[in-house]
């Protein structure tokens, strides 16, 4: 690899065989010029630890693909199910049936992404960028189990040109290129992305037939005023069907507090946007509570849905933890990240309350929050100056003796 | 070309492409959004626009030594809108299905920017047969890339051209359909013309770097 590297050297093709290299070894070239800062947490670095927090939300993936497969063919013959940890869930049987669903979306997620990543890294003659790592591995766990492989290629090539080289590559990007490729998704293929059958292994296909099974989420349950069959446990541990990575929010929190602990994630995004969802959860149950609304009406199943459980069910935990915390897109300042992730959270469960169409806001919520975080930065940024400019009014500067800077020192501090 | 000099022929060629509406000096977006989600109704749009713009030049032209500066913008609007009426008209006599689609976007065209702008940067000024080269080389410009964004939405997201099945049939299953393909639904909202016609523009710029933009 060194020998390939060097022999490349100064040729078109350069950045894609030291992208390579740069991958599998620490790179052995050092900074002539300009200012140096010896740090270990580089960008390759920070997206290494994103995708170990992501790796358990992965693997349980596979057991509960193959998990949620066999329990609707169960309960369309008749047989309930309980979960029974090491009984039915970790079998040999679900993981290999989910390994072999989920492991081809991660294959051509990564592929077609280090593809295009290339493509323009050649083009324009710049290093590759390790930015394609987490949006690879974060794609494949925010869609259903049965999305074609072919849309998935369409969508990374609209996401990651469209999202993320147009505005100049990784680090300059406007909107999270995993939602980009998400929202593309289901505008583009909506009959793939919601509804009733498409969370479950081949619902769709059996759909029609005798062998038909259900494949609703708890949440279009809900926005048909339906009644789900899942304990709260189910809810919190992830046995309940969804987009493939989103469900458990047991492990989505462990790996929340693994990149809190390790510094990468801002734990203010990920209070703040769990409070504003607890906030519009409270709002809606005071609402059903007053009795303003009868259970005739069609939000009456979203809004008596008890205001906490909305960050078990959904990909509301799992947009709070990988995506909303995007330090690129997401609000620099600390008082914007505050607004900034209460506001991810509160519109997240206003759109899937009152829009039954999108019984997942999530990603629009965190994309709208995306468009708005430089200007609630401007914001902030801009109270601070005035508090700053406020202080120095009513401080008073000593006359300038010889002695003076440190008065001067002292009433600015003040 | 013995018809026209080279300094008229390049009125009416620079328009579509160096100097086009659309991509380089970004008027007309609004229509360019709103109609070209069907092939044919682009290809209308752009004949009326055609139409509108060569026959407005003209009379503006012909009028620029009578018109009183303070009023010109009156003057040019009512040109606009006579012929924007007689367009309306002929459509709903002759295609009615057709103007139901294009609904009130005929009517707008009166706001359409690249015509003011054209009578006041260049009809007020010019003579009558230079007037008419621009307006129908702008309005050519302009329906250029509504036919090419009009192609591309309608195959891609329709699967038709000219509202004819291209693909196969969706429903059936047949033709590229059979291999699991579908209509993309995000090229038939507005939202995707506005990316088709940035893509338009990337393509053109990275192929003439003169027009990019120093920042």
């Amino acid at each position: 690899m060194h020998i390939i590297k060097h022999r490349f050297r100064g040729k078109k093709m350069a950045p894609a065989f030291n992208a390579f290299h740069t991958f599998l070894f620490t790179p052995d070239e050092t900074t002539h010029s300009g200012g140096h800062v010896r740090a270990v947490d580089d960008l390759k670095r920070t997206m290494n630890t994103v995708i170990m927090a992501l790796i358990p939300v992965l693997i349980f993936s596979f057991f509960n693909t193959g998990y949620q497969y066999y329990a609707a063919i169960d309960a369309a013959n008749g047989v309930p199910r309980t979960v029974d940890l090491f009984g039915n869930f970790l079998t040999w049987e679900n993981f290999w049936l989910g390994f072999t669903q989920v492991m081809p979306l991660v294959v051509v997620s990564y592929a077609v992404g280090l593809i295009v990543e290339f493509i323009f890294a050649v083009i324009k003659g710049h290093e590759v960028e390790e930015g394609y790592l987490v949006t690879g591995m974060l794609v494949p766990l925010i869609v259903p189990v049965d999305t074609p492989l072919w849309m998935l290629a369409v969508a990374v090539v609209f996401g990651v040109v469209i999202g993320k080289e147009v505005f100049g590559g990784t680090g300059m990007n406007i909107l999270n290129p995993a939602l980009t490729i998400r929202a593309f998704l289901f505008f583009a293929y909506p009959t793939w992305m919601s509804g009733d059958k498409v969370w479950v292994h081949q619902a769709v296909d059996r759909a029609g037939t005798p062998d038909a099974i259900s494949g609703e989420t708890i949440l279009g349950s809900l926005a048909q005023n339906a009644s789900y069959d899942y304990s709260v446990s189910d809810m919190f541990f992830g046995f309940i069907p969804g987009s493939v990575g989103e469900t458990s929010a047991f492990l989505i929190l462990i790996g929340g507090l693994f990149l809190i602990f390790s510094k990468i994630a801002s734990w203010r995004i990920m209070l703040s946007a769990v409070i504003g969802a607890l906030v519009m959860g409270l709002i809606f149950n005071g609402v059903v509570a007053q009795g303003w609304i009868g259970e005739t009406s069609s939000f009456y199943g979203l809004m008596s849905f008890e205001f906490w459980k909305h960050l078990i069910v959904g990909g509301l935990a799992f947009g709070i933890v990988y995506m909303a915390t995007d330090p690129v897109t997401g609000s620099q300042t600390n008082r914007g990240k505050w607004i900034y992730g209460f506001f991810i959270g509160f519109i997240s469960v206003m759109i899937r309350v009152f829009n039954p169409a999108y019984p997942e806001g999530v990603f629009l919520a965190i994309l709208l929050m995306n468009v708005f975080a430089p200007t609630i930065d401007h914001y902030v940024i801009q109270g601070n100056v005035k508090r700053r400019l406020k202080r120095l009014k009513t401080a008073t500067i000593l006359p300038k003796t010889t002695d003076g800077i440190a008065q001067e020192l002292q009433a600015e501090t003040a | 070309m013995a018809l026209l000099s080279k300094k008229d022929a390049n009125l009416i060629l620079d328009p579509l492409a160096d100097n086009n509406p659309i991509t380089i000096q970004v008027l007309g977006i609004c229509s360019a959004l709103a109609i070209t989600a069907e092939l044919k109704a682009s290809l209308v749009m752009a004949i009326s626009v055609i139409f509108v713009m060569g026959v407005g030049n003209v009379v503006i032209s012909l009028l620029r030594n009578i018109i009183p500066s303070k009023i010109r913008i009156i003057v040019q609007l009512i040109v606009v809108a006579t012929l924007v009426i007689i367009v309306d008209q002929v459509l709903k006599a002759f295609a009615y299905e057709l103007s139901k689609t294009l609904a009130v976007f005929v009517g707008l065209i009166i706001t359409n920017c690249i015509i003011m702008g054209r009578f006041e940067a260049f009809a007020l000024g010019n003579g009558l047969w230079r007037s008419f080269l621009d307006g129908i080389g702008n309005a050519l410009g302009y329906g250029v890339i509504l036919i090419i964004v009009g192609f591309f939405r309608e195959l891609l997201g329709s699967g038709t051209l000219f509202g004819i099945p291209v693909l196969g049939d969706p429903i059936a299953k047949t033709g590229l359909y059979s291999t699991g393909y579908e209509n993309n639904g995000f090229m038939i909202i507005p939202p995707a013309a506005l990316i088709v016609v940035g893509v338009i523009i990337w393509v053109q710029r990275s192929r003439n770097r003169a027009l990019i933009e120093e920042n």
